[in-house]
């Protein structure tokens, strides 16, 4: 076995473990949060009182207007400083949620906003109440038209938990960081690592691909019925 | 009973229904004609209240509804019970394009009426049969042709059994032949003695379909009476002018 194929076996097994132990969940957990936060986000900006709507819109301004690594120097470094202190990973969750937040809330805005009027109206005009129509007549359809935006979102995020390792969180880059500072061999050890990023996110586009089979069922006409 | 008592409607600084009053006989079929912008749709969605009328008084049998000036804003339990006395039929058919010809008319028993499952798809079945869609039950709106949409949103409308079915240009987005079979379901429905209102700019659904007419223009009603006698001696120049392009039929030239 050559030398380098040696070495990226080796190294194989810490980059895994860090991945499946710190990126996954830091991705799943910031997404979950990020994405209740984006629709929420979204619903106050397209539905709530006003003043409520202003406050997020702010929110939304703000984060999608700095610079992602700012954000977590901010909450990891600078916020200790204001007497708020958080752990490397609940920093990490919340800088990552927020951030997802903010760009997600456009999206489902926007999905939401895609649904003729005349759904909403054809939903009452069977007696649901708002709630209903939102949950069984409007957000189905919303979530077709979202599916494809949210995935980018999701793949951006499995690659930026990366910036985790500056917050000290040994995620998958942490990892490979350390192993190059001791075998010298960085041209490796990132490639091992960006190879490792590329399996990630090709399992979550097949993902993506099921999800929107799932919600656009009545859109392939060619499973027509008798 | 059906009653609308001095309706008004106004958009911003725009006056689209200047008191209306009208009442619908039961079991009778009474179509609303009049020019685009005559108020005939607006005046269905205040039925329904899918708009909310200015001022004035809705009553549905024994749910009642005061709007305007002195009265409180109409609370949502009460908007609910006068709608569940309608059923609405749409211009554009609006299924619900992620459910089954099926789905969609169990939707309101099902989520509304909290029907149990096997229940609502029986009845769901009984009324996609009384529209000729049973074959279609499990096919998506997507797959259907305007025509049975329609037929299904009918059967959705009549789903949980409202007083009085709103029609709303119910062919106007149909072809000739797939606005009959549209007519034959309605021309059934009134059979079976179906109170209903329709709004429409085919003058020869109105005359053939209807008991009573109603003339709206400018959001007033101008003339109002029976179908016959509305058509064929109408008292007010401005309805005879309206109506008469029913009569022109044919070119004279072919007319042996």
């Amino acid at each position: 076995m050559p030398e380098w194929l040696k070495l990226m076996v080796e190294s194989l097994p810490p980059l895994l473990y860090a991945g499946l132990v710190f990126t996954v969940p830091l991705t799943l957990l910031s997404f979950a949060c990020g994405l209740s936060l984006g629709f929420v986000t979204a619903l106050v900006r397209l539905y709530g009182p006003r003043t409520l709507a202003d406050g997020f819109r702010f929110y939304v301004w703000l984060i999608r207007g700095t610079p992602l690594l700012v954000q977590l120097f901010l909450i990891f470094y600078g916020l200790p400083k204001a007497g708020i202190v958080f752990d490397p990973l609940p920093a990490a969750v919340i800088g990552f949620s927020l951030n997802v937040g903010a760009y997600t809330s456009e999206v489902i805005r926007a999905a939401l906003l895609a649904v003729p009027r005349g759904q909403w109206e054809a939903a009452y005009s069977i007696g649901q109440t708002w709630a209903q129509a939102m949950r069984r007549t409007i957000l189905p359809q919303a979530s077709r038209v979202a599916v494809p935006p949210l995935a980018n979102t999701f793949i951006s995020l499995i690659k930026d938990t990366s910036l985790a390792a500056v917050l000290t969180v040994p995620e998958i880059f942490q990892a490979a960081q350390r192993i190059a500072s001791v075998t010298y061999e960085p041209l490796i050890l990132y490639t091992e690592t960006a190879l490792i990023y590329l399996l990630f996110s090709s399992v979550l586009s097949a993902g993506q691909q099921k999800l929107e089979a799932r919600f656009g069922q009545h859109l392939h006409l060619s499973q027509e019925t008798k | 009973m059906i009653q609308l008592s001095h309706i008004d409607k106004h958009f911003g600084s725009q006056h689209v229904l200047k008191d209306v009053s009208l009442q619908v006989a039961p079991g009778q079929v009474t179509a609303l004609i009049g020019p685009s912008g005559s108020g005939k749709s607006t005046l269905l969605r205040c039925i329904n209240l899918l708009e909310t009328p200015s001022a004035g008084q809705i009553t549905l049998g024994d749910a009642s509804l005061q709007f305007g000036h002195g009265h409180a804003q109409a609370g949502r339990q009460d908007i609910h019970r006068l709608r569940l006395q309608t059923g609405m039929v749409f211009q554009n058919f609006q299924l619900f394009p992620h459910r089954t010809a099926l789905q969609n008319v169990m939707e309101g028993l099902l989520v509304v009426k909290k029907w149990p499952r096997a229940q609502a798809e029986a009845h769901a079945r009984e009324l996609l049969h009384q529209v000729g869609m049973a074959h279609k039950a499990d096919a998506w709106p997507g797959t259907l042709s305007g025509g049975q949409q329609q037929r299904v949103a009918i059967a959705r409308a009549l789903a949980q059994s409202p007083g009085l079915l709103l029609c709303d240009e119910p062919t106007s987005a149909l072809d000739p032949e797939l606005a009959s079979e549209v007519v034959a379901v309605l021309r059934d429905l009134a059979a079976n003695k179906m109170t209903m209102l329709i709004a429409t700019h085919d003058l020869r659904l109105a005359a053939t379909l209807a008991d009573t007419v109603v003339f709206l223009e400018d959001g007033r009603i101008v003339e109002q009476g029976s179908s016959r006698q509305l058509f064929l001696q109408p008292q007010n120049p401005r309805t005879a002018s309206y109506v008469s392009t029913l009569k022109e039929g044919l070119p004279e030239a072919w007319q042996a």
